[in-house]
C-alpha cells in the first residue's frame, strides 16, 4: 500500500470516526454499508490525486464545514415565476411547510428520510454511484451514499404536467447537508427536473439518475451566487436506448463548486448533452468534471462549458469521452471555453479522449482568452460605455452555452438572471 | 465643426511617428474627402478621432465644436456626435445586430440627457431605414456582422451611421471591397444623410467613390500631413496621374 493512499485511509478514518450514520430505511441499509466499506478503501481525495490536481478537496473533505455567511440580496429566486412542484429544503432539512404536497401525477415522489420499502429504488441507490467509482475513484460520492440525510426519489411513469423543483436555501452559517436524490425515468416518460439555490455552508449532493429506453430527463440547475458557500456535487446518468439526457448548470461565484457528471450509454441511439455557464467574480473556484461512457451503438454526446472569470477566480474543466471497442458509430462532441477578463484569473483544463473504436466522431475544443479588443473598441465608437460592452460580450460568450437549454423560458430566465447579474456588478 | 490643429501622432509600442502635423477643419454641411497613397496616415487619423488604443498623440488637438475629442473616451466622442464608419467593421459573434443598435442609440441618448428611445418606435424607425439600405429584417437579427457579405457589412454600417445621427461623419475607405452597385447603394445612403447640420470626412484611395459622394473639398494626405487641398477637380487629377505628380509638385 502506498504512502499517499495510506493517509487517505486515515483521512478518511478521522473523517468517519467523527461523523454519525443517518436513521435508514432498511432497503437502503446494504447500499449505505457498502459505499461505508468504499470510503473505507478508497480513502478521501487528496491534492496529490491526479484528479483533483486543479482544485483543492481540503474543504470538502475536513470534519467540519467552513464557516459561510448567508449572502443577503433582495432577488426573487431562479425558476421563481415558473408553474412547478416544489420540494424545499433548508441547510439541508425537507421543509414541509414550504413544499408542495408532494404528488404530481404520473410521478411517485418521496424522501430518502423515510423508512417506507421503496423497492424501485434499491436498484439504483448507490449502484450507480458505485459504476462510477471505475475507472476513477470518486470517494465523495461514496461518502454521499453512506451519509446522506435525505432526498427525494423520483420515479416517473408518463409526462407530468410540470417540473419538479428542488428548491435549496441556506440559512445557518455552518450547516454541513448531504442529499442523495434516486430518480428513475421510465420507458417512453419524459421529466423536467429543477434545482436552485445554495442550498448550505458546505453542500454534498448526490443524484442518481436512470432513463429508460425512449426516456428523457431535463435538467436545468442554478448553483446560487452565495460568495461563501461550498459544494461538490455528484450526477450518475446511466442511459437506455433512444433515450435522452440534457443538463445544464449555472454557476456563479461561491468559494468552490465541484460538479462531476458521469454517463453511461447502455442502450443504443441515446442522446447526452450537459452544459454549464459559469461567472466567477472573486476569489472562487469553479470545476466542472465530466466523464462520459459510450458502451453503445451510434449514442451521441456533447459537452458545452463556458466560464467568465475575473478578480481571481479560477475555472477548471476536466472532461473525458471513453468509447468502448463495441460502441461504433459515437458522436462525441466537447467544447470548454473560458473569458478571462483581467490578469489575476486562469483557467485549467484537461479535455480527453480515448477511444477503442474505430467508427467514430469525436471531437474537442478547449480555449482561454481575454475580451475581443477590436469588438470592444467597435461598440465603444458607436456610443457603448466600455462596461456595458463588456458585460454584451459576456453574455454572448456564455449564450452558447445556455442556447443547451433546450426549453426557451427557461433559458430565456438563465439569461435573465445573467444580464441582472452582470448589470448589478456595474452599480 | 471638426477642427484638427497640428495634430501629431505616434504608435505607442514603437518609435514611429504617423501623422506629422495635420491642419484640418471640416465645416457643418461639408463633405471633405482626403485621398492619399497607402501608408499616408489617412486611417491612423479616423482612428485617433475615434479614440482608439495604440496612438499617442505627441502634439496638437482635435476639437468637435469646441469639445476637446482627444480628452474623451471613445463612448463620450460617440455620444459628443462623432461617428466612423469601419473600413472592416467588426464580427461580434452572439450580440444580435439590433440588440446592439438598440444598446448604442440609448447609451447616446442617455449620455446626452435625452429619453431613451422605446422598443416600439426602435422598431419602427430601424425597419424603415433598413429598408432604404436593402437590409432585410434576418440581417437585423443576426450577430453583428457575422457571417455578411464585404456590401452587407458597410450597409450596416451606414445603418448604424442612419439610426444613431452622428454631427460628424468619418468614412474610412467605405468603397473598399465593394462593386459598383453595392457603392452606389452604400453612396446613396450617405447622401440621403447630407444636410447642413452634418459634416462629413470620407477618407478613400479612389476617385470613383466621390463620383457618387461628391465632395466640396479634396485634401491630398502623403507622409503624415495634408499636402495639397482644393476643389473636387484635385480627385479627378489623382485619378488621371496618380499620386506621384502631386506629390513631386509639392515636394
Amino acid at each position: 500500500m502506498t504512502a499517499i493512499l495510506k493517509s487517505k485511509q486515515a483521512a478518511a478514518a478521522t473523517r468517519l470516526d467523527a461523523m454519525s450514520a443517518p436513521k435508514s430505511a432498511n432497503w437502503a441499509t446494504p447500499a449505505r454499508a457498502a459505499a461505508l466499506a468504499r470510503v473505507e478503501r478508497m480513502g478521501l481525495p487528496s491534492r496529490r490525486d491526479e484528479y483533483w490536481k486543479f482544485t483543492r478537496p481540503d474543504t470538502l473533505t475536513q470534519a467540519d464545514a467552513p464557516h459561510a455567511a448567508v449572502f443577503v440580496h433582495d432577488e426573487a429566486p431562479v425558476f421563481d415565476s415558473f408553474d412547478r412542484l416544489k420540494i424545499v429544503f433548508v441547510d439541508g432539512v425537507f421543509d414541509a411547510a414550504a413544499s408542495d404536497d408532494l404528488a404530481l401525477e404520473s410521478v411517485e415522489i418521496s424522501r430518502l428520510a423515510d423508512a417506507a420499502d421503496i423497492s424501485w429504488a434499491g436498484d439504483i441507490y448507490g449502484k450507480l454511484e458505485e459504476r462510477g467509482q471505475d475507472p476513477v475513484e470518486r470517494p465523495l460520492a461514496a461518502l454521499n451514499t453512506a451519509f446522506a440525510s435525505d432526498g427525494v426519489l423520483i420515479r416517473v411513469t408518463k409526462t407530468p404536467s410540470k417540473p419538479v423543483s428542488l428548491i435549496y436555501r441556506h440559512e445557518s452559517d455552518s450547516s454541513d447537508a448531504t442529499l442523495h436524490h434516486v430518480v428513475k425515468v421510465e420507458a417512453g416518460a419524459s421529466l423536467t427536473l429543477l434545482e436552485n439555490g445554495p442550498a448550505a455552508a458546505r453542500f454534498n449532493k448526490c443524484l442518481e439518475a436512470r432513463v429508460a429506453d425512449g426516456a428523457e430527463l431535463h435538467h436545468v440547475r442554478a448553483q446560487g451566487r452565495d460568495h461563501e458557500r461550498r459544494a461538490v456535487t455528484h450526477m450518475f446518468v446511466e442511459l437506455g436506448r433512444e433515450s435522452v439526457f440534457k443538463s445544464f448548470t449555472l454557476t456563479v461565484n461561491g468559494r468552490l463548486t465541484r460538479n462531476e457528471c458521469i454517463i453511461e450509454f447502455t442502450g443504443d441511439n441515446a442522446t447526452a448533452h450537459v452544459a454549464g455557464a459559469a461567472l466567477g467574480d472573486g476569489d472562487f473556484v469553479h470545476d466542472d468534471t465530466v466523464f462520459i461512457t459510450h458502451d453503445a451503438v451510434n449514442c451521441e454526446s456533447r459537452q458545452v462549458f463556458k466560464k467568465v472569470l475575473r478578480n481571481g477566480a479560477t475555472g477548471v474543466f476536466q472532461g473525458k469521452i471513453l468509447v468502448k471497442p463495441d460502441a461504433q458509430k459515437t458522436d462525441g462532441y466537447q467544447k470548454s471555453q473560458s473569458l478571462l477578463l483581467d490578469g489575476d484569473s486562469q483557467f485549467l483544463a484537461k479535455p480527453e479522449l480515448e477511444i477503442y473504436a474505430d467508427d467514430v466522431a469525436c471531437s474537442h475544443g478547449s480555449t482561454t482568452g481575454a475580451i475581443d479588443e477590436d469588438a470592444l473598441f467597435y461598440l465603444r465608437a458607436r456610443g457603448v460605455p466600455q462596461d456595458v460592452a463588456t458585460d454584451l460580450m459576456t453574455l454572448a460568450f456564455l449564450a452558447e452555452a445556455v442556447e443547451e437549454v433546450e426549453d426557451a423560458a427557461l433559458a430565456d430566465e438563465i439569461t435573465g438572471r445573467l444580464e441582472g447579474w452582470l448589470v448589478r456588478h456595474r452599480d | 465643426m471638426l477642427e484638427i490643429r497640428d495634430l501629431r501622432v505616434k504608435l505607442e509600442e514603437e518609435d514611429k511617428q504617423i501623422l506629422k502635423g495635420v491642419n484640418l477643419t471640416v465645416e457643418a454641411g461639408k463633405v471633405h474627402a482626403i485621398m492619399g497613397p497607402n501608408g499616408s496616415g489617412k486611417s491612423t487619423l479616423s482612428y485617433v478621432l475615434s479614440g482608439k488604443e495604440g496612438y499617442e498623440v505627441t502634439g496638437g488637438s482635435a476639437t468637435l465644436d469646441g469639445d476637446d475629442l482627444l480628452e474623451l473616451e471613445p463612448e463620450e466622442r460617440a455620444a459628443l456626435g462623432l461617428f466612423l464608419a469601419f473600413q472592416y467593421p467588426v464580427e461580434i459573434p452572439g450580440v444580435g445586430n439590433m440588440t446592439f443598435l438598440r444598446t448604442a442609440v440609448n447609451a447616446q441618448r442617455k449620455a446626452r440627457g435625452e429619453e431613451e428611445m422605446s422598443s416600439t418606435e426602435f422598431l419602427k424607425v430601424i425597419r424603415a431605414k433598413a429598408k432604404e439600405l436593402k437590409i432585410d429584417a434576418e440581417m437585423l437579427k443576426r450577430p453583428v456582422n457575422v457571417g455578411f457579405s464585404g456590401g452587407e457589412k458597410k450597409r450596416n454600417e451606414i445603418l448604424q451611421m442612419a439610426m444613431l445621427e452622428p454631427r460628424m461623419c468619418v468614412l474610412d475607405e467605405t468603397d473598399s471591397g465593394l462593386d459598383v452597385d453595392a457603392m452606389k447603394l452604400v453612396a446613396d445612403g450617405v447622401n440621403a444623410l447630407r444636410n447642413e447640420g452634418r459634416g462629413f470626412l470620407v477618407i478613400t484611395h479612389y476617385q470613383r467613390l466621390l463620383d457618387h459622394i461628391k465632395p466640396d473639398v479634396v485634401h491630398i494626405m502623403a507622409d503624415g500631413r495634408i499636402v495639397k487641398s482644393g476643389g473636387p477637380e484635385l480627385a479627378l487629377e489623382v485619378e488621371n496621374n496618380g499620386y506621384a505628380d502631386i506629390l513631386a509638385e509639392v515636394a
